[in-house]
């Protein structure tokens, strides 16, 4: 079991497992309480036009995407802020929109676009050490701003109102925590890829919420939740030789269900006569 | 005797339709207001704008002299009851710490200052014991005092309140009127309910509200504009203790 640590490789992914989860533990939180999961899908897959971008001008995808997911997310913020337009329409909109883009620029790219899969569905064994030092750098980012306004995040995500009238910058705090969801993506793409990075930003956060009432120690927990579910899914992966994204989110998804289910079974049984 | 709050002639619209209609309002520092009306006659409306949540088309709103936004931190907010975020998790003193919040706190941790100033809005609601309940396991009438807890710790001027017993039952209600009576030394009230008997039993001075604002700066309600607010005569009855709204007539 232990004679696969002595592969560089392996090293670079469990690293990158972990810094992924530090960031979706902590990002995911707040995306699972504010329940702006849809909005966080719609910043992902609209970072695609990043990724076709990249390939178009031949630099590296992950440098391209940090930009273009940091605008995906204002754009997506201030047009559902701003505009009378329904939220989620907005959502839906930009969330294709660049993809479109994306897929556009990949087709103006001669020739055949390597490693396509690898951002959208990740590959957590051939990180490279330059992506491990920028996702180091992305989570250190992450923790600092979170660290000096947690109570503003907090605030603006259980009472707008309440905060705006209490005189903090409600809706400048708002496109920060999107743009710290962008950046939480560009973490996560190597590792489970844009098309899944949804279930790594909400299922360990909603996991952890059944067993704190603390924000806090939800984001430690979910922190937890996800570097044993990326590990565990990596070590799957590994053995039957599968797809790591893939394999990872399954493992997830398999116990949140399994947790549900086990509660579900447990509030049955405790109240029999109940119907 | 200044005056807290002063709205002169305030038009808003949606999209079709109006919803505030020439709005004048004057509120005196002391005043216990309540503000009643039809659902959808603009009463959280009104209170928004008076909060500066929303901006008005026309007219002017002055709050303590300046605009909403520059003495917001004078002003005690309790929202209207939202059910969707029982879940979240914030316990009750997380909850009132978040009235200390300010521009000029920006990035800083909460102080000694804060906790003893949370603490003893606490034990004015009776709430203190409950410090570290997560918000949600309160029952209602036990959360809108938290509520008020929060809208005071920042020792507001005005306090303002929307629909502040809705979903709460008839026992707790009584409570939570007690409360308010408790408060209205200390601040100036603004309060919108649909709850007629009980905000007259309570209220100095009554305003009615259906895009039209009618108010004449005393708490007797003139039978013809309730009828023209409501759209049909309303028979006025306090429960609780005999009181007379409308004149004798």
């Amino acid at each position: 079991m232990l004679e696969i640590l002595q592969y560089e490789f392996m090293i670079n992914a469990i690293t990158a497992g972990i810094l992924a989860s530090i960031a979706c533990g902590i990002i995911g939180v707040y995306v699972v309480v504010k329940r702006i999961a849809f909005i966080s899908g719609g910043i992902a897959h609209a970072s695609f036009g990043g990724i076709g971008i990249s390939y178009f001008l031949g630099i590296n995808p992950i440098m391209g995407v940090l930009p273009f997911s940091l605008l995906s997310a204002l754009t997506i913020g201030t047009f559902s802020k701003r505009t009378d337009v329904a939220e989620d329409t907005i959502i839906g909109i930009l969330w294709s929109m660049g993809m479109a883009i994306g897929i556009i620029f990949i087709g103006l790219t001669p020739g055949y676009a390597p490693d396509l899969m690898t951002y959208l569905f990740g590959n957590i064994l051939t990180v490279p050490q330059s992506d491990i030092t920028m996702m180091l750098a992305l989570d250190a980012i992450i923790i600092l701003v979170v660290y000096v306004l947690y109570k503003e995040f907090m605030a603006l995500c259980y009472d707008e109102d309440f905060s705006t009238v209490a005189g903090i910058p409600v809706e400048k705090l708002y496109l920060l925590l999107l743009c710290l969801i962008a950046l939480t993506v560009v973490v996560m793409i190597r590792v489970v890829g844009l098309i899944l990075v949804i279930a790594l930003l909400t299922i360990p956060a909603a996991l952890s919420r059944e067993f704190t009432d603390d924000m806090r120690k939800m984001m430690f927990l979910s922190i937890s939740f996800g570097t044993a579910f990326t590990i565990l899914g990596l070590m799957l992966s590994y053995y039957f030789d599968i797809a790591s994204g893939a394999t990872i989110i399954l493992v997830m998804s398999s116990f949140y269900l399994l947790h549900v289910v086990i509660k579900k079974w447990r509030t049955i049984s405790e109240k029999p006569f109940e119907i | 005797m200044g005056k807290v709050i002063d709205v002169k002639d305030v038009w808003l619209r949606y999209k079709d339709l109006t919803v505030l209609e020439g709005v004048n309002l004057s509120i005196e520092e002391g005043d216990f207001l309540g503000i009643i009306g039809p659902n959808g006659g603009g009463k959280s409306t009104l209170l928004k704008v008076i909060l500066g949540l929303i901006k008005p088309q026309r007219g002017t709103v002055e709050v303590l002299g300046t605009t909403p936004e520059k003495a917001r931190h004078l002003i005690g907010y309790v929202p209207q009851y939202n059910p969707s975020n029982l879940d979240f998790p914030i316990n009750v003193r997380e909850v009132v710490l978040m009235g200390r919040m300010g521009k000029k706190r920006l990035f800083r941790k909460y102080t000694e200052e804060d906790n003893a100033a949370t603490e003893k809005a606490l034990e004015t609601v009776e709430m203190l014991e409950y410090s570290d309940r997560q918000i949600g396991e309160l029952s209602g009438g036990q959360r809108q005092r938290v509520f008020i807890a929060r809208a005071l710790v920042s020792e507001p001027k005005v306090l303002i309140l929307d629909e502040p017993v809705t979903g709460i039952d008839t026992i707790m209600q009584m409570e939570f009127y007690e409360l308010l009576k408790k408060l209205r030394s200390r601040v100036t009230i603004v309060m919108v309910s649909h709850d007629i008997s009980a905000v007259s039993v309570l209220v100095d001075k009554i305003a009615c509200l259906n895009g039209k604002l009618h108010y004449h700066g005393s708490k007797e309600l003139i039978p013809e504009d309730v009828e023209q607010v409501y759209g049909c005569p309303v028979e006025l009855i306090a429960h609780g203790v005999p009181h007379r709204v409308l004149p004798k007539h």
